[in-house]
């Protein structure tokens, strides 16, 4: 990782990413000279202002939406809990069922078990034996009560890219009411993606999943939908999201943004052969069984790896200098529902491993990872 | 400044000829354990310690906290010093404890006058005072049977004393008066009660871990790291040994029957740590082990774990259903941490089905089939030392 000086390969982008000099830049600027308070009346506050809504504009154009349709948060987490219960909070006659995936994330599939602890009825659509999802077993699943439907864009930790553009087409000839969250985390920016062209009624994204750092997310509500707030108080973010707007990290999201956009295709590409490369390395080895669904995004892989637990092999990987991660890193030590959800075996699914890859990805930190794990099959004692 | 803290020793008042001796531990320990919260002057007289802060904005309070925490005290309260007049006293009785007479319904007055040149007598001090408080706080009345508040004067050589409210102290013996022992630490919720346990009884407890990467992560020993820290609200600081365990765990495995596979690790981890008891001058370890609680804590199997152990092994656990233990863990709040869910060493490569009822000739023949003794020794060359304190 030459960026920042560590000599280690970082492989696990999907977790976090480290922050870009752009996105780096932009928050100390505006930590240290615009410091002023968004609503303070003089030119201070005036100048941080311009600073959110110039980052607002940005980031809408790279969403493809309007901006006064987008709003800051403080995290996707926050995001999704704005969109699934401020919806359902504002909109009590769509309906008492709500519908997701079983390969949500938590921020999603936490919402859900509290809203059906509070009388709605949860449905959690099984992927389809090749692991993905139809737009057909939306069309199937919703009826005239479903309030909601949340579906993520991609998934965390298998890289299944879901064809959200149709399950909304879907939906909407089912029961053009419900209303339609998706939590595009793993794939906005990254992605070619719009949501002129998707129409979601809304979508959350996140800060630090893609080069600036942790703590900013921002959610986008279509024009005429009705959101309730969760918080009460100074009315910022059209009282979306009251709280003083965080200058610094919105202003640092912007400008990685800015950064990564541009050059969005070439990364991909990158993803493309460094993937690729991985699945031959992999093969190499013939303890280890790819768990990603063909057809995924090529920057998150999952495999097993036949007789060594998850933590284990990671931290023997971490003795490499080699970073990946057991699943997805907001579950530490828990069974992967996602793994479950596609069927996986309890010892496939005790051996996972995620690698994902991001902008500083190089062929040698594959084969850095290919090497320690063939190391590490040869040393370690197999306990599965 | 007015206010002190006034401390009653516990068991060791009852000491004979040796009693002075740990009254100055006790004092030495309650010195250190507050010697970062400014200077104090601490004297004893008749069972009773007298910590008198030298400055106005002592975080008295904190102290009090703290001292809460230490082995060997019977009971502790904030009290007021004032001249020894019955004016004085009055008037300060009136004022110190007006946050707390206007709250309750019943109270009595207790003398003390150890000064025996204080013209009044005990039971007139009493009903002078009473008097004087009855008038002015109205909603009190005397019972001398079951008051809410006992309101204490001490007529003391040096001066008044007065008081209202007692806190229970940690009990026990000060730490340092009985010796020094090793506590094998695991992560669990047992061995943190353990060591308090030791540590009450006026033991110097140390502790040892024994890790395991890559089978074990740094979070499994930041866990140990934490409880270590926490314990030391109760023992000060803990000499903490950690030792590199992986290559012995791995040859134990490959080597050994797999249903002995715990019974030989923990006679590794006690020559282990015997050797460095012995060598650091401590005179026994400590386990969190409880009769019938896992495989390896079966009659037979400890048998087999003591037949390494040339110390006595303390297991004050041994008679404790696990509810018990878990009331203490919660008491001395190292529990939340304990059931973080960090795979320890201990846990890493259990058998499916242990031995409970091991054979000690089986174990010493299969630890025969490896010669253990040079990653042992590796082991304790390898042993990493760290002082850990209360995390404030």
């Amino acid at each position: 990782m030459e960026w920042n000086g560590l000599t280690e390969s970082y492989l696990d982008y999907s977790a976090t990413t480290p922050v870009c000099g752009a996105a780096a830049e932009a928050c100390v600027t505006a930590m240290k000279r615009d410091f002023g308070n968004p609503s303070s009346l003089y030119r201070l506050g005036m100048e941080a202002e311009n600073i959110v809504s110039a980052a607002r504009r940005v980031l809408a154009k790279a969403l493809g939406c309007e901006e006064q349709c987008l709003f800051f948060t403080g995290s996707a987490t926050e995001s999704n809990n704005i969109a699934i219960f401020g919806s359902l909070a504002a909109n009590p006659r769509k309906g008492k069922k709500i519908i997701t995936t079983a390969v949500e994330h938590a921020a999603v599939l936490g919402p859900f078990t509290e809203l059906q602890k509070r009388g709605y009825e949860t449905v959690y659509l099984m992927p389809a034996e090749t692991g993905n999802y139809t737009a057909q077993q939306f069309f199937d699943a919703v009826d005239d009560h479903t309030a909601l439907v949340s579906v993520m864009l991609v998934n965390n930790e298998v890289g299944t890219r879901h064809p959200v553009e149709e399950i909304i087409r879907a939906v909407r000839r089912k029961n053009p009411d419900t209303l339609i969250h998706i939590d595009a985390v793993q794939g906005a920016f990254k992605l070619p993606f719009s949501i002129r062209t998707a129409t979601p009624d809304l979508l959350s994204v996140s800060g630090h999943k893609i080069y600036a750092p942790k703590g900013v997310g921002a959610l986008y509500i279509k024009k005429g939908v009705k959101v309730s707030p969760l918080l009460f108080g100074g009315g910022q973010e059209k009282e979306v999201r009251p709280g003083t707007e965080s200058v610094p990290l919105i202003a640092a999201f912007a400008a990685a943004v800015e950064w990564y956009l541009p050059q969005q295709k070439e990364f991909l590409a990158g993803y493309e052969a460094l993937h690729a490369g991985l699945l031959e390395r992999l093969a190499e080895i013939p303890e280890v069984s790819v768990n990603s669904p063909a057809g995924g995004v090529p920057y998150i892989t999952n495999f097993s790896v036949q007789g060594i637990r998850s933590e284990i092999m990671l931290h023997f990987l971490e003795s490499r200098g080699v970073f990946v991660s057991s699943g997805s890193a907001c579950a530490k030590g828990a069974k992967s529902h996602v793994l479950d959800a596609l069927g996986l075996s309890d010892g496939r699914a005790d051996t996972a491993l995620r690698v994902s890859f991001g902008a500083y990805t190089e062929r040698k930190d594959i084969d850095r990872l290919a090497d320690s794990l063939k190391e590490g099959l040869s040393s370690l004692i197999r306990t599965n | 400044m007015r206010e002190l803290l006034l401390i009653k020793d516990g068991e060791i008042a009852l000491k004979g000829l040796n009693k002075s001796t740990f009254e100055n531990i006790l004092i030495k320990n309650i010195r250190r354990r507050i010697e970062d919260l400014g200077k104090v002057t601490v004297q004893k007289a008749q069972s009773t310690i007298y910590v008198k802060p030298a400055a106005d904005d002592y975080d008295i309070d904190e102290a009090l906290e703290r001292l809460k925490k230490v082995f060997g005290i019977a009971a502790l309260s904030k009290a007021r010093m004032t001249e020894k007049s019955f004016e004085k006293i009055a008037e300060e009785a009136v004022e110190y404890l007006s946050d707390l007479l206007p709250f309750v319904h019943t109270f009595k007055v207790e003398a003390k006058r150890a000064d025996k040149t204080f013209p009044m007598t005990s039971p007139e001090l009493c009903a002078q005072l009473g008097g004087v408080l009855l008038s002015r706080y109205h909603n009190l009345k005397v019972n001398v049977q079951n008051p809410d508040v006992v309101v204490t004067v001490e007529i003391r050589d040096f001066g008044a004393y007065i008081h209202a409210k007692k806190h229970e102290g940690a009990g026990g013996m000060p730490i340092g008066s009985s010796g020094k022992a090793l506590l094998l630490i695991s992560g669990g919720i047992d061995s943190p009660v353990a060591g308090y346990m030791m540590a009450k009884r006026g033991i110097e407890v140390s502790a040892i871990h024994f890790i395991s990467p890559p089978y074990t992560s740094d979070r499994a020993l930041q866990k140990v790291e934490t409880l270590c820290e926490k314990m030391c609200d109760y023992m000060g600081r803990i000499q903490f040994y950690i030792v590199p365990f992986t290559e012995i765990q791995e040859e134990i495995r490959r080597n050994c029957p797999e249903e002995l596979f715990t019974l030989i690790m923990r006679r590794m981890m006690m020559r282990i740590a015997l050797r460095v008891a012995k060598e650091n001058g401590m005179q026994a370890l400590i386990t969190g082990e409880s009769v019938g609680q896992v495989a390896s804590q079966t009659i037979g199997a400890l048998a087999c774990t003591d037949a390494v152990c040339d110390m006595p092994v303390f297991r004050p656990l041994i008679g404790m259903d696990k509810n018990e233990i878990i009331v203490v863990s919660r008491k001395i709040d190292t529990f939340e941490t304990s059931i973080q869910p960090y795979e320890d060493c201990c846990t890493v490569f259990t058998p499916k089905h242990p031995k409970t009822k091991p054979q000690l000739s089986q174990i010493l023949e299969a630890e025969m089939s490896y010669d253990f003794d040079p990653l042992l020794e590796k082991a304790i060359t390898g042993i990493q030392l760290k002082t850990i304190y209360a995390n404030r």
